[in-house]
């Protein structure tokens, strides 16, 4: 019955459109199966939840700077002037049901996002699947981890608390800070010197929730649509070439797996929001441009900025009537510049390096290239080490160290470090690469212990994925139809019809 | 990359027990227990949420019953496509997609000659066409971007402090000669823009005979041991707000500037690269403190018109 209105329903869309043979093609389309492969989702689900619990917080977060006051149920702010956006950010948290949970949600979903992004490209990175033909996923990728960043720090802006504000008053020193245009950028995005004529807010909004939203969900496309046009990569194997690409089927086996994992990642972000706390701001008190608290700290994904600012040192340069304020300029433009521009070229550095023209749909184990993956433990050191270095002072007061040490532990570490990172990455995949065996799956073996206390081993059987004894893959079947009743053995075997 | 062989036509027959087939799961029964047990935990954790939110429990129970009914609904299905469907390995070819030589070449032959026919021989009206869109770039520039905002002219190298400006509180209150003990400080505005981030300025009473270490020309500049400093870190514009009485140091939150208030307030740490502008002050017949000027510098960050 439902099998003849899908073939009647699919006749009629196919008479107009033709979807038969693509869509097809589409449900037999192959996922390898590997552990890493699904970092990127998490990335791709979190931001499903950032756009459902962010649809929600725009229907009662008020943008405006604009001056009220507080009359809602958190008692200590009663009758304290504050701004619209606060006292909407307030109300949603407290006088709207499920609100608190949809914005904790929501900031740990941002958190989470950009975290797995940064993972998942690691996985990219260290495997080598930027390489030819994916160089434009790659850059994609790298811009949505941008765009992920500027996202997250307007958003975390927007409630207009005490850190947040402090945040928005750094970013405007950083504008200001660039050579000839800064003030001018600055003054316009503002509109005026700081705070600016009370726009930032709506301006931020706008941006925050529509701009770089609609370039993510355009640049998304682009990458499941360059990942399902140009095949997903897979690690070596038996039977697992350039050519080919073997795994699981989109349906239904991938689509029940993949829909599992969204459910479960929506599931920890709800639970992150529901019971860890993040952001109080009615902690924080309104923004005001002459207050501010002790330990300030952005979030994680801003800390290897704030961090390179910490360190640098006071290096302000004057003359022939101008300042350039390398202090800020370097560590917080300059500094994210380069690593951003790096991570875009890098494909094209490392195939230049390495003059491989060649396609590559089969992953490298990062031992194997022992040169890129001391370049990634490098570059993942730099960024570590300024990251930590955002928290100088709570490092110097956990240790009871001077602060003066802890900063020029952090000077001489991000210069060392990478070094040391890059030396000992590259030493440990020579070492793994000399020993055979290493990294290979081996069948289980069971220990049974007999009556008589004697141990003895037992082979399992060979189950698909042992290294030992691998099914050899075959193409998608046709369809697959349950035995009748009075065929079917004791294991359930299937029938297969192809 | 080469063209890999395509399936066509009808695919061969497989026999009964293809074991591409079987179930991942070594007793596909227990693990359907498993998945359908943990399915039913997602539903009645969904109706609890329902509850939860019908009584307006507090958001732990919100987001525990949400979460689980998550957690386990997904598990269920997971577990499904796991354990209970087809594993493989199935394999799939991969295709060039690149197009053939001859197809390059049509593409290239088709822009650079169709081109060379109608657009090259048109040069003046390419141009013109060039022309007239930057144009329409250029003037878009000022509804888009010149529209944002005021140009920054003198707004960064002035304040709203003028001589005889009055020390005022947040609350705009007055402050007089005798409100602060020795080592206390205190946030003041120009009477009239109390809260103005510009504005902004730290007030400290340091003991007088500290007074000898202000710089040269300054030594006028505070009064009864009171000193007054632009409150804008010259790092990023933080409020400079944490004063340490013992080592007469000003420390911004921020990234750990630290100013020396008895000596100008030079940094003498972290990143900041020149001292706190000072507001020069004294004390008015009635006893008020008022600023005798503005300050000595442009206050907060550098910026590159500054000299």
């Amino acid at each position: 019955m439902i099998d003849k209105t899908i073939d009647k329903s699919l006749r009629w869309v196919d008479d107009r459109l033709g979807v038969a043979k693509g869509g097809r093609t589409f449900l037999d389309k192959i996922f390898p199966d590997h552990w890493s492969f699904m970092l990127g989702e998490i990335a791709l689900y979190s931001f499903v939840v950032l756009l459902v619990t962010g649809v929600f917080l725009s229907l009662y977060y008020i943008p405006s700077a604009h001056e009220v006051v507080y009359h809602g149920s958190y008692i200590p702010l009663r009758g304290q002037k504050v701004s619209e956006a606060y006292a909407s950010t307030v109300g949603l948290s407290f006088d709207v049901r499920s609100g608190l949970l949809m914005r904790q949600a929501h900031h740990w979903a941002a958190d989470i996002f950009l975290g797995s992004i940064a993972v998942h490209m690691a996985r990219v990175f260290f495997t080598g699947a930027f390489r030819k033909p994916r160089e434009f996923n790659w850059i994609v990728g790298v811009t949505m981890l941008i765009l992920g960043i500027v996202n997250g720090f307007l958003g975390y802006s927007l409630p207009d608390d005490l850190v947040s504000g402090t945040g928005i008053r750094i970013a405007y020193s950083i504008i200001e800070s660039i050579p000839l245009v800064g003030s001018y950028i600055a003054f316009f995005l503002f509109g005026g010197n700081y705070p600016g004529n009370g726009l930032i807010i709506p301006r931020f909004f706008i941006i925050h929730v529509l701009i770089v939203p609609l370039v993510l969900i355009g640049l998304l496309a682009a990458h499941l649509g360059l990942l399902v046009k140009q095949k997903h990569t897979q690690f070596p194997g038996k039977g697992k070439t350039e050519h080919n690409v073997v795994g699981s089927p989109m349906f239904p086996t991938f689509m029940a797996k993949t829909t599992g994992f969204l459910f479960m990642v929506t599931a920890v972000l709800f639970l992150l929001g529901g019971f860890a706390q993040i952001n109080p701001i009615w902690q924080f008190g309104q923004y005001e441009p002459y207050q501010i608290s002790y330990a300030v700290q952005p979030d994680w994904y801003m800390g290897w900025l704030d961090g390179a600012l910490r360190i640098m040192p006071s290096w302000e340069w004057v003359g022939w009537g101008h300042t350039i304020p390398l202090e800020v300029f370097l560590p917080a433009v300059i500094f994210p510049g380069i690593i951003f521009n790096i991570l875009i070229v890098w494909p094209f550095i490392e195939s230049r390096y390495t003059k491989d023209l060649a396609y590559h749909n089969i992953l490298d184990r990062p031992r194997d290239r022992p040169k890129r993956t001391g370049a990634g433990a490098a570059m993942l050191t730099l960024l570590g080490m300024t990251f930590f270095a955002s928290s100088t002072d709570v490092l110097a007061n956990f240790f009871q160290l001077p602060l003066k040490d802890v900063l020029w532990f952090f000077r001489i570490a991000v210069v060392v470090s990478p070094i040391i990172a890059y030396v000992v990455a590259y030493k440990i995949c020579l070492e793994m690469r000399a020993a055979e065996g290493i990294g290979k799956r081996k069948r289980a073996v069971v220990i049974a212990r007999s009556e008589s206390g004697e141990y003895s081993t037992i082979e399992t059987a060979p189950r698909p994925g042992d290294g030992s004894a691998e099914l050899d893959a075959i193409p998608v079947p046709t369809f697959i139809d349950l035995v009748p009743p009075e065929l079917a053995t004791d294991e359930g075997v299937r029938r297969v019809m192809r | 990359m080469t063209d890999g062989p395509r399936l066509e036509g009808p695919l061969p027959p497989a026999a009964l027990d293809d074991p591409h087939l079987t179930p991942y799961a070594k007793h596909p029964e227990r693990a359907q227990a498993v998945a359908a047990i943990a399915m039913v935990v997602g539903f009645l954790a969904f109706i609890a949420f329902g509850v939860a939110y019908w009584v307006d429990a507090s958001t732990q129970w919100e987001a525990a019953t949400l979460g689980v009914g998550l957690l386990f609904l997904g598990f269920g299905v997971t577990a499904w496509g796991k354990y209970l469907m087809p594993q493989g390995p199935f394999v799939e070819e991969r295709h060039a997609f690149h197009s053939t030589e001859a197809e390059r070449e049509a593409m290239t032959a088709a822009i650079t000659e169709r081109g060379g026919m109608v657009v090259k021989r048109r040069k003046l009206l390419g141009g013109l066409f060039l022309l007239g869109s930057t144009a329409m770039g250029l003037v878009l520039m000022f509804p888009l971007i010149r529209s944002l905002g005021p140009k920054p002219g003198e707004t960064l190298f002035v304040t709203n402090w003028k001589k005889g400006s009055k020390l005022v509180t947040i609350d705009g209150r007055e402050v007089s000669a005798d409100d602060l003990e020795v080592g206390g400080v205190l946030t003041v505005f120009p009477k009239g823009f109390t809260g103005s981030s510009p504005d902004q300025v730290i007030l400290l009473r340091l003991s007088q005979t500290l007074q000898p270490l202000t710089p040269p020309g300054r030594t006028d500049w505070g009064v009864l041991g009171y000193v007054a400093y632009s409150k804008m870190c010259t790092h990023l514009g933080c409020p400079v707000g944490l004063y340490q009485e013992q080592t007469q140091q000003l420390v911004c939150p921020c990234h750990q500037s630290i100013f020396d208030v008895a000596a100008g307030a030079i940094p003498q740490f972290g990143p900041a690269p020149r001292p706190l502008p000072q507001l020069p002050i004294t004390v008015d017949a009635t006893g008020i403190l008022v600023a005798q000027g503005g300050f000595n510098q442009p206050v907060g960050p550098g910026f590159w018109e500054r000299s």
